[in-house]
């Protein structure tokens, strides 16, 4: 028999419905996976146990005939959403203790589904990176690394690396700058970033308020809509939560695309962009065409200066919600007598890694006294600007093609990203904007560059208009006929 | 506009984190590099644009006043670093 770990969340739905193998064995499968690829740090808590007595209910239920959307499909949860009696770090020694006493919405709606949950994935501190190097659990090892250990993409690179890994079928990511669909990208996996307002940000620990959202990353589109549906809906713990419905997600991917207006922006192609990562964008418009798509240039003239607008609205955010851990209440408290700044400051230090401390250091800066207008409330202005010159173009395109990162995955500890930190923060160039603007994107392997790699195109749509981009992502799977691992 | 040490110091504070002194320079350096990358933003005029403070265009609904939540005391606490009393644990801070 295959590997039952390689098979799609769909695939496993219809063998465990034919009683193909039982959830017990799959669990089990991907419990063995785990412990085979230690070298990927993918994982930061397992949790065998209680995995296989959830599988157990699972094939209760299947025995039954009573199984539930998702049920017992073993999946990995980014260590940002809390979980009840499971450790949840944000993979920060500040929270290196941390055991909820409740559950998040999200992961809660996952477990209503019937899903098993294997363990919690590692993830750049508190969010805040692109590579999975801030980790105060180390480095996540990217499964398509050869000769060179590669970052997976962050934030969340644990759950990009498990899935291409099939050391889960499918995981949880939040994205506030692009942290589901960089991952995805450099790992040759699916992942969508929905509407902000969505999913519910209830039990996730918050980076910055204002763009974080939750969505899955997975092996295929099919898998992303399935997931999708389960994570979604309203939820009143969570007042930015829309109240909307939850579509059927994977009645989209079937419709035709004859007549549909496919956006290329044409300030995402920059002098200098990557020969390949172009060939492959227009490659892609091609595919689309052949289907009877209409693809038009666009213009979204505020792109250029998404990158410092979001770096300073996300820090501005991160400082603030970040002046929680104070070592009082729950988390990491530095040892020693001292005053009570004195161990702010001493837990504070020592709690959080570089990375965190720039950007609440850069966060606080902006919202300070005398600079308040100058840095925060100009921003916020631009965010304006951005978010308008998306509406403005979806007044003539259905959808947006761009590419979802310039370049592929890069060395752990290169020396280019490291000097500067803007070095890092520029491959961020073709996500941010859409978390400023809060529309859903997603993103989905293409092809390999020429150095083996996973390159990754991303679809934007309109508000809670996720059903044309999982829809349009399917036909350019089918066309693509991307390789996993 | 520049950023010198004692902004740096102050914004420290601000933070509650501290930078060690040999550190205090390439901090300043770093900030100044974000900075001066973030002033690019000043090339557009934003004098008659409307901050946008959230995407979400709807108003946010008011609840009764009801509690519907709580009375885990002991759960909380078992996060605390020092718990006492079935309170919070903090170092004096009057003498």
């Amino acid at each position: 028999m295959t590997d039952i770990t390689k098979l799609t969340i769909h695939e496993t739905l219809d063998e465990l419905k034919k009683k193909n193998f039982s959830v017990t064995e799959l669990t089990k499968a991907y419990l063995k996976n785990i412990d085979q690829a230690e070298r990927y740090n993918a994982y930061i808590t397992v949790c065998a146990e209680r995995a296989l007595e959830q599988a157990k209910t699972a094939d209760q239920n299947y025995a039954k005939g009573t199984p539930r959307p998702l049920e017992g499909i073993p999946l990995g949860i980014k260590d940002l959403f809390c979980t009840k009696d499971i450790r949840t770090t944000a993979a920060s020694h500040m929270l290196g203790n941390f055991v909820p006493p409740y559950e998040s919405t999200v992961t809660e709606k996952l477990l209503n589904d019937g899903a098993v949950f294997l363990g919690k994935l590692n993830l750049d501190e508190f969010a805040m990176g692109g590579s999975n190097e801030t980790s105060a659990f180390g480095p996540v090892v990217n499964p398509w690394s050869k000769d060179v250990d590669l970052v997976p993409g962050g934030s969340s690179g644990g759950s990009a690396a498990a899935v291409a890994a099939h050391l889960c079928a499918g995981a949880t990511g939040t994205d506030t700058g692009g942290s589901i669909r960089e991952p995805a990208a450099f790992c040759g996996c699916s992942g969508i970033k929905p509407t902000y307002g969505r999913c519910s940000r209830y039990g996730i620990i918050a980076f910055a308020s204002s763009l974080d959202q939750a969505g899955p990353i997975a092996q295929d589109v099919t898998d992303c809509a399935l997931l999708l549906e389960s994570m979604s809906g309203y939820d009143a713990k969570d007042s930015t939560s829309y109240p909307t419905d939850v579509p059927n997600f994977v009645r989209f991917l079937h419709e035709d695309i004859k007549g549909l207006v496919v956006g290329m922006p044409k300030e995402y192609r920059p002098e200098g962009l990557n020969p390949e990562v172009a060939a492959y964008w227009d490659k892609t418009a091609e595919m689309l065409r052949a289907r009877g798509a209409i693809v038009k240039e666009i213009s979204l003239p505020h792109t250029q200066y998404a990158l410092a607008t979001y770096y300073v609205l996300a820090p501005a955010e991160a400082s603030s919600n970040l002046a929680r851990y104070d070592g009082i209440r729950y988390g990491y408290r530095a040892s020693g007598d001292c005053h009570l700044d004195e161990l702010y400051i001493k837990t504070r230090t020592q709690g959080f890694g570089a990375e965190v401390k720039r950007r609440i250091m850069i966060g606080t800066y902006v919202l300070s006294a005398g600079y308040y207008d100058a840095y925060y409330l100009k921003a916020q202005k631009m965010r304006r600007l951005i978010h308008d010159d998306f509406m403005k173009a979806f007044e003539q395109c259905d959808v947006i093609l761009t590419p979802t990162s310039p370049i592929t995955a890069f060395p752990i500890g290169d020396k280019e990203m490291l000097k500067n930190p803007i070095n890092m923060y520029l491959n961020d160039v073709f996500t941010v904007s859409v978390n400023l603007a809060g529309l859903p994107a997603m993103s989905l392997p293409i092809g390999l560059a020429a150095n083996g790699l996973p390159l990754g195109m991303q679809l934007i749509g309109k508000p809670f208009d996720e059903g044309t981009i999982l829809n349009v992502a399917a036909k350019i799977e089918e066309d693509a006929g991307f390789e996993r691992l | 506009m520049s950023i010198d040490q004692e902004t740096v110091k102050r914004i420290a504070f601000l933070s509650r984190l501290s930078v060690d002194e040999d550190k205090i320079e390439a901090t300043q350096d770093e900030f100044n590099k974000i900075m001066s990358w973030i002033e690019n933003l000043n090339e557009i005029d934003t004098d008659h644009v409307e901050p946008l403070i959230s995407v979400n265009d709807i108003q946010i609904k008011l609840r009764k006043d009801n509690v519907t939540d709580g009375n885990y005391r002991e759960k909380i606490l078992q996060n605390a670093p020092a718990a006492e009393y079935d309170y919070f644990a903090v170092p004096k801070v009057m003498e």
